[in-house]
């Protein structure tokens, strides 16, 4: 909007037409939560919230990389396990090994989304298969790094990060440290996805990948980096989960499809081309919130999974449904 | 113009890609000879051992028969493995025990993945959501009812049932018969019927089938209807072979990218009309000879899972790395 | 004289922001060729998309023998005996000949399957008719068919389903002489059998060889109506219908044409061979021939996508040996895909970003030119307005602009990178006739700007029009050259016509 007022103004009218509705679903779930448990205002009520929110928004968000450039990341719920148990492994309750383990679980976060995309890329394996393929191997990677059964425990240095709060702050009382984490995650991947030249990237990719290459654009190069930021997502997750938690083998199992739902709940479109970061973070609020009511209304654990297929498969039918009518 | 249709089509004289199942059968079947004689395990090559490695993939073989016919429409169904688990379950829960209950539990496991491919193919075709999205939401909520029903080996097959799984017609295994029973009349149905042919077509270029008067959607439901049977048969023949029903043995068995892969290695293309059954019997060989070539080299069994991914990725790369198209 | 078997009266049929079709007139009788002409964009096929059911009709009627008839869907069209040929195959080149033929109404036996047996004789028989384009096997795969057979197995098929009118668009596209021969003998057949025909093309050499009576497009209005055979002289004025000298952009004088931009010599490849090609600055010279021609390979291997394995290229001055779009990007060279949907466009994106797709494409990926005072920003929306682009802003989604905003985006983004070399491939395809003109002299204006621009089009009124010079290609080679004043036939016959070229 450079020139005059009037595009400027219709712009706006449209926008707030165009409101994406899971920020209505949000406030109408909070809204439910609060009904229910008004304590929830109160900030140990919602800060605990999001702190349980936390890996999931961070997995979405990292999610919408690889839905936007037009493929499926599934490998993120075992990236999940393996960077916990290796975690617990490589540090052996040896507080003083966090600061190398850290560094090096993001590392290998970033490394299992630089080969989920080169096997994209350059043996053209569609992700869907990809993916799910690294994930057999890495669920098999970690049982094996174990033994089968995790040993040891994840040192309090390790686990400040899912753990701890910062207390003594102004207005909310404290903060977790997750919360922190998930705001400068979020932040910088929204950032970086509509703020940059990256982010038009990874929308031009998964768009129109042919037309993407003959404009010049190094397609490869960006579908890896949205892998990598997917990859790097499931180990800030993972570090997350491995404070929250104890050790095991099925800490991360499941993950990879809630953070696809929550992106999805969020409005982002698969097969690529559009989807937000925010929106996505926002889902993913959306999804947990969904799951507290569930478990406010004492239903067991399983239910969650039905209700998380039904929201799934109904979010993509009312995108298409959307699509077809506004007519593309 | 676009790039494509300024080259005319040379598809003349040999094909490599319609003999690669075979020859990949006669590699993997060298290989298992190789290592069965250079670790002097002879006894591996016996008549008998050699069915018994059939044996043991009856029902990754069945499961495979359904899903080369949804990839034939161009479809694909995640949601095997969850169906698998959970007419085994209901089979063996209806049952239990009793031989008079065999024929309306066995009624009941089809009728639930008769139901459960409706269910996929109205999705998927009525509200036009991404199949691998519907399949995997509903993957989900089968998983989900499951589990909120049983959370371990439920109900007991009766004696009568466990031939299905233990029988024996001469030399050959009950069930070995069955699956090439079965792999017979699917391939009759592919090559003879009308609804064969339109399968083909409507995989083939939905366009042009549609336009030729073929009712795309009914042949994509039918479809779906024909790969869950299939797995509620593949359900009830692990039902008897365990001699009951657990909810977790059709994900252990990773029944649903597992069958993807033997149908891809199979030479049936994921984007649809080309392959076949015999393809897919092939693969299914292929990943038999695999697996006893660990079992001799005595592979530990986590370890073995991590070349299993590895092997489904290597096996859709072998098929895709020439293709010219781009995938995400 | 009896009812045509199909007529559409006074036919009228908008797009958003596009008055396709106005009060269009028109009908083919059984037994006759009905020549249906016009320029790209003149509305020949949304006329046929109409008759076909595609599209509905704003307002008019059709009728067939004598009946109206509304078809709600293309299948109760061709119920109805109506059956379209379009460019692209309706084919499925994995199955056989056979089978393709009969597909969605095969033959059964009293099982209720496939009698293959009976199939393949009444594919044998439908084939048969058309014995004079060769024998074809009806156990062959499609795939493995050349494009002229496939097209006469496209045919065939029309006639199996006892097709009454049989709709052609631009049947020889792709063909060469003798393949062409094939194809009239069985048009011919189709005619002697009582088939109405609505052939499209705007090649005279066919309409004289086939029509008997000509339609001709204007803008979406019918020109010119002929019941008997005219002149090819009074067919191009109907088409044309202005004055070309407006239309299209002067010619480069000979002072404006500089220095050679590109150098090409000896270069081939898989598709490609002995490509000798110079061009100058300020020069635009056209890539003329038939489908498969190589002309598009031609492109794409200058462009780096399916680069030359012999040979040298010299760009400006240069030894250059681009292995990748993005190398040739660097290099100077741009492109405008001839599909801009599936080639050129990001559509769910804005118009701003389809502009800076490639200069963002050259900036580091973490940057950020998002906000609007952005200096790169600025200039991309200068030079969209400098392209009379319309839209309701730059922020809206591509998706919704006319095909000639579209493509002049595209041109903006070339134009924001400054390329020694710019090739154009089909730049007016899908575009109304007003921003054609607008391309045209973007074009020219380009040139002389000193760059260099290779245009390949199928269109020859549009290479007579545009060019400086014109190339033919055949078989992956450059077989002929002509000056800007070369005639249509010449460029035909050099196209097609069947020169044994030595292995």
């Amino acid at each position: 909007m450079t020139d005059t007022g009037s595009p400027r103004s219709s712009a706006l009218r449209r926008r707030l037409s165009q409101i994406n509705p899971v920020w209505v679903l949000l406030v109408l779930l909070i809204a439910a939560i609060i009904f229910m448990n008004p304590r929830f205002v109160e900030p140990t009520g919602y800060m605990n919230f999001l702190k349980r929110a936390a890996p999931l928004a961070i997995l979405a968000a990292g999610q919408v990389y690889v839905i936007v450039s037009g493929g499926f990341d599934l490998s993120v719920g075992s990236l999940i396990t393996l960077v916990v148990v290796g975690s617990s492994m490589l540090t052996n309750n040896d507080p003083a090994a966090t600061y190398w383990v850290i560094p090096l679980m993001l590392t290998m976060g970033l490394g299992v989304g630089a080969i989920n995309g080169l096997i994209v890329c350059f043996l053209r394996v569609p992700s869907l298969i990809a993916t799910l393929g690294m994930m057999i191997t890495l669920n098999g990677l970690a049982f094996l790094w174990s033994g089968g059964a995790p040993r040891g425990y994840l040192p309090d240095t390790f686990r400040f990060f899912g753990r701890e709060l910062i207390r003594d702050v102004p207005l909310v009382r404290f903060i977790p440290v997750s919360v922190l984490v998930l705001i400068v995650v979020v932040g910088v991947f929204a950032w970086a996805m509509h703020r940059t030249n990256l982010g038009r990237h990874i929308h031009a990719i998964g768009d129109n990948p042919v037309a993407a290459r003959l404009a010049g654009v190094p397609v490869n190069r960006v579908r890896i980096t949205a892998f990598m930021i997917s990859g790097l997502s499931g180990a800030i997750a993972g570090i997350l989960l491995g404070g929250f938690a104890g050790v095991s083998t099925d800490v991360g199992a499941g993950y990879e499809l809630q953070a696809i739902t929550a992106a999805v709940l969020g409005g982002a479109q698969l097969l690529g081309g559009k989807g937000s970061v925010p929106a996505a973070f926002g889902g993913a609020l959306a999804l947990t919130a969904i799951f507290t009511l569930l478990n406010f209304l004492g239903l067991p654990q399983p239910v969650r999974q039905v209700v998380q297929g039904l929201i799934l498969i109904a979010a993509v039918a009312l995108a298409m449904h959307r699509r077809k009518q506004t007519g593309t | 113009m676009s790039i494509a249709s300024d080259t005319r089509p040379t598809r003349k004289g040999f094909r490599f890609d319609r003999w690669a199942p075979l020859l990949l059968l006669g590699g993997a079947f060298s290989i298992y000879v190789a290592v069965a004689i250079a670790t002097g395990q002879t006894q591996y090559l016996t008549f008998d051992n050699l069915i018994a490695i059939l044996g043991r993939s009856i029902a990754l073989g069945i499961t495979a028969i359904g899903q080369t016919f949804v990839i034939l429409v161009a479809s694909i169904d995640l949601s095997v493995a969850s169906l698998i688990s959970a007419t085994a379950v209901l089979a063996s829960v209806v049952m239990d025990g009793s031989p008079a209950m065999i024929l309306p539990a066995v009624l009941a496991a089809i009728a639930l993945g008769g139901i459960v491919g409706l269910a996929n193919g109205l999705v998927i075709i009525g509200l036009k959501v991404n199949p691998l999205i519907a399949t995997l939401g509903m993957s989900l909520i089968i998983q989900g009812c499951l589990s909120a029903f049983v959370s371990n080996f439920a109900g007991e097959v009766p004696s009568a049932f466990q031939v299905f799984a233990y029988g024996e017609v001469g030399p050959f295994p009950f069930a070995l018969l069955f699956l090439a029973a079965l792999a017979v009349l699917a391939w009759g149905v592919l090559r003879f019927t009308k609804f064969g042919s339109d399968m083909y077509a409507v995989g083939g270029n939905e366009e042009a089938a549609r336009f030729a008067g073929i009712k795309t959607g009914r042949i994509v439901i039918l479809s779906h209807i024909i790969c869950s049977v299939c797995a509620s048969i593949a359900g009830l023949y692990l039902a008897s072979r365990l001699r009951s029903g657990a909810p977790w043995i059709g994900s252990d068995g990773v029944y649903d990218l597992e069958s993807i892969a033997v149908v891809v290695i199979g030479g049936t293309i994921l984007a649809g009309g080309r392959g076949g059954i015999w393809g897919t019997m092939a693969g299914m060989l292929i990943f038999s000879l695999i697996d006893s070539v660990f079992n001799i080299a005595g592979v530990d069994s986590y370890a073995k899972q991590v070349l299993r991914g590895v092997i489904i990725v290597a096996a859709v790369a072998f098929y895709a790395i020439n293709s010219k198209r781009i995938v995400a | 004289m009896t009812a045509p078997m199909i007529a559409m009266n006074g036919i009228t049929k908008s797009f958003p922001g596009v008055r396709a079709l106005s009060d269009v007139s028109f009908d083919v009788r059984a037994g006759e060729v009905q020549a249906l002409v016009g320029e790209n964009g003149a509305g020949k096929s949304t006329l046929i998309k109409i008759l076909s059911g595609v599209y509905h009709a704003d307002a008019g009627e059709v009728h067939m023998n004598g009946e109206a008839v509304h078809f709600a869907h293309p299948v109760e069209s061709l119920r109805a005996g109506i059956a379209v040929i379009y460019q692209e195959f309706s084919l499925l080149p994995e199955r056989s000949v056979a089978q393709n033929l009969f597909l969605g109404r095969e033959p059964r036996t009293r099982l209720g399957l496939i009698d293959t047996s009976r199939m393949r004789a009444e594919a044998r028989e439908v084939l048969s008719l058309f014995a004079a384009a060769g024998h074809i096997d009806p156990d062959s795969l499609v795939g493995s068919l050349n494009v002229a057979t496939q097209q006469v197995v496209e045919i065939a098929k029309a006639v199996s389903t006892g097709a009454r009118v049989v709709v052609m668009d631009e049947p020889t596209a792709a063909l060469n002489e003798t393949e062409c021969e094939e194809l009239f003998a069985t048009v011919d057949t189709l005619r002697n059998r009582g088939v109405a025909i609505i052939y499209i093309t705007h090649r005279m050499r066919e309409i004289a060889r086939l029509a008997d009576r000509v339609t001709v497009l204007k803008d979406g209005e019918v020109a010119a109506s002929f019941d008997t055979l005219p002149s090819p002289d009074a067919i191009v004025r109907a088409m044309v219908g202005r004055d070309i000298e407006d239309f299209f952009a002067p010619k480069a004088k000979p002072d404006e044409i500089g220095d050679p931009v590109l150098t090409v010599r000896g270069a081939g490849n898989d598709v490609l061979r002995d490509i000798d090609l110079d061009i100058r600055a300020g020069e635009i010279v056209a890539l003329a021939g038939i489908q498969g021609a190589g002309r598009v390979a031609l492109a794409m291997a200058l462009f780096g996508e399916a680069p030359f394995a012999t040979g040298d290229v010299t760009l400006a001055g240069e030894a250059v040996s681009f292995r990748s779009a993005r190398a040739a990007i660097a290099g100077g060279i741009g492109l405008l895909p001839g599909d801009r949907k599936s080639e050129g466009l990001v559509l769910m994106q804005s118009v701003r970003d389809n502009g800076m797709l490639t200069s963002r494409a050259f900036a580091p990926l973490w940057t950020s030119d998002q906000r609007n005072d952005n200096a790169d920003t600025t200039r991309m929306d200068a030079l969209l307005d400098q392209m009379e682009i319309r839209a309701a802003s730059y922020e809206q989604d591509i998706r919704a602009l006319s095909g000639g905003n579209q493509q002049k985006a595209i041109v903006a983004r070339w134009l924001s990178m400054r390329p020694k070399l710019l090739i154009f491939i089909e730049p007016t395809r899908g575009i109304d006739v007003n921003s054609k003109a607008g391309i045209y002299h973007l074009m020219r204006d380009l040139a002389r700007e000193g760059a260099g621009i290779l245009m390949i089009s199928s269109d020859l009124p549009e290479v007579i029009g545009v060019a400086d010079r014109v190339l033919v290609m055949q078989s992956g080679r450059i077989v002929a050259e002509f000056p800007h004043d070369a005639s249509e036939q010449d460029i035909m016959h050099a196209a097609t016509a069947e020169t044994e070229v030595a292995a």
